[in-house]
């Protein structure tokens, strides 16, 4: 589904990403762990088109996303939820999902995928008219992952989502990330907590200083000695 | 009491045409953070407009007032060019700081260009009358009809604003990107069209000030945008910059103690005080009256 070949990205003269290349098919979840300043949320931001690519090519289900405006992504059914939740503080919980929904036209299925939300995330059910910002930070993080369910997206980034909240919460999120997996979504997860995250993917790509250094199964990087030292703290 | 209610009608009317022009200072703040100090002479352009198109108003036997119409949008486009020839590209390359010494040279741009252009000149042009003369008497004063209609028009437009922001979905979008650009990019909103509908209607919202501005004071020229808008832009700091209901209070606050001053204390004064009321409100909250010292949330 989603296809990156040889991607570099710079920062004026740091370059942060130096040529990485990975693959996500069709209903499958796949993260992406590292150390801070990897580059694990350039990637994502790149994909996204937040940042440009210097060169390199981001190929989703044929077309290439350095040639689509970044706020027309979305139409091609890939949602990115980004680090540290960017909800709109000063709107209200359903006026966020609202947004989610900018790019549908037709209001019943807006109606729709409010509900189903709300369905997904009875905790936003019960603060409708509750300021963003107001919200906890596992709070915020539904919202965030609702807000970007409101299209429907084949295809989810998720960044961090677990970053800042509490180890009940992280097993509440992961749980959801697990759930929306099952219902066919397609997933590329950057998560810090490799651990949670290489339990809950199928594959997973390592990301050391801008560059791949390894991938596989989330299985057997789970029990390679060298992962196991340097990220899962065993 | 006859000279305080008179006193504070003029007030409100002065209020409210602050309001309006500070609404175009905030807007644009919000949305880009950038002091657009070419908003004043879009006070200007909406002035020379209705001199020119009421007279073609009144031939084809409309009221006067309806060449607002065509100010607003004049405004509007003018509002946009600058916009799209001066500010955007600047703004991609430049900083926060090219990007106001680049609003400070359009504002003197468009104030000689206008001098420039033979029908306008250097000198003054007097304006005939917008509205019907004469009032109606409420308690004991006599309310004259341009006071009404200014505080009528101007309370119904922002109104309407404060609707639009809220209620539809290009008014959400403008909230979305003045809040978080990159989120409102993931949510599909194309920030470039967002900010020309906000360059649109913050100068559209100018062209109604000057048709009450210039209904009350007939003279217009080429610089009558620099303390006017200056002051508006006191209004929308004291209101808090960036908040739309704040460029409201603001707007009305600066235009109570213009005319409180001029009838209690000294006409001279009048600027003096509306500048010291800005210091006063800076001193207690930095912010603004409405303005919240909000912290970035990481």
């Amino acid at each position: 589904m989603l296809k990156i070949d040889d991607l570099h990205v710079s920062y004026g003269a740091v370059r942060a990403i130096k040529g990485i290349s990975l693959e996500v098919n069709d209903g499958e979840l796949v993260s992406l762990i590292g150390a801070n300043g990897a580059g694990k949320t350039t990637t994502l931001h790149t994909i996204s088109g937040l940042v440009p690519a210097q060169s390199g090519s981001i190929i989703l289900d044929g077309k290439d996303l350095r040639k689509t405006a970044p706020e027309r992504i979305i139409e091609l059914g890939l949602a990115h939820v980004p680090e540290g939740r960017h909800v709109f503080a000063r709107m209200t919980v359903e006026e966020n999902l609202l947004m989610g929904a900018y790019i549908v036209r037709d209001k019943a299925r807006v109606r729709r995928q409010l509900e189903m939300v709300y369905g997904h995330f009875p905790r936003l059910a019960e603060r409708t008219r509750q300021l963003a910002g107001t919200l906890s930070g596992g709070e915020q993080q539904m919202l965030a992952m609702g807000r970007a369910l409101m299209t429907a997206p084949r295809m989810l980034l998720l960044d961090e989502p677990s970053m800042g909240l509490s180890p009940l919460l992280v097993k509440e999120i992961f749980s959801m990330i697990k759930g929306l997996h099952a219902d066919g979504i397609t997933i590329l997860l950057v998560e810090q907590n490799a651990k949670m995250a290489l339990a809950i993917s199928d594959r997973a790509y390592v990301l050391e200083t801008g560059r791949i250094s390894m991938s596989g199964s989330a299985q057997d990087l789970l029990h390679d000695d060298k992962v196991r030292r340097a990220y899962l703290g065993a | 009491m006859g000279e305080f209610l008179q006193t504070l009608f003029v007030g409100l009317r002065l209020g409210s045409v602050y309001a309006l022009i500070a609404l175009g200072y905030t807007m644009v703040y919000g949305i880009v953070r950038l002091i657009n100090f070419a908003h004043g002479d879009f006070i200007m352009v909406g002035g020379y407009t209705l001199i020119f198109t009421v007279p073609l108003m009144t031939a084809a036997g409309m009221p006067a007032w309806l060449a607002v119409v065509i100010a607003i949008a004049v405004c509007a486009l003018v509002g946009v060019l600058v916009e799209l020839i001066a500010y955007r590209p600047v703004r991609r390359k430049g900083t926060n700081m090219t990007a106001l010494i680049t609003a400070v040279a359009m504002s003197l741009f468009l104030e000689n260009l206008a001098q420039a252009i033979p029908a306008i000149g250097p000198n003054p042009i007097i304006a005939g009358q917008f509205f019907a003369s004469g009032g109606f008497r409420v308690a004991g004063v006599t309310l004259d009809y341009i006071t009404t209609y200014t505080i009528v028009v101007s309370a119904v437009v922002m109104l309407l604003l404060y609707v639009f922001t809220q209620k539809t979905k290009m008014g959400r979008a403008m909230r979305c990107v003045s809040e978080d650009k990159s989120a409102a990019i993931l949510m599909g909103i194309s920030v470039n069209k967002t900010v020309l509908s906000t360059f649109a209607i913050g100068s559209g919202l100018s062209a109604i000030a000057a048709l009450m501005y210039v209904a009350q004071y007939p003279k217009v020229y080429t610089t009558m945008g620099s303390l006017l808008g200056l002051k508006a832009f006191v209004a929308a700091v004291a209101g808090g910059i960036g908040i739309v209901p704040g460029a409201m209070l603001g707007g009305v606050v600066i235009g109570l103690v213009e005319s409180f001053t001029t009838s209690y204390i000294n006409s001279s004064l009048t600027d003096t005080f509306v500048f010291l009321i800005l210091i006063i409100v800076l001193l207690i909250k930095p912010a603004g009256i409405l303005g919240k010292n909000v912290g970035e949330k990481v």
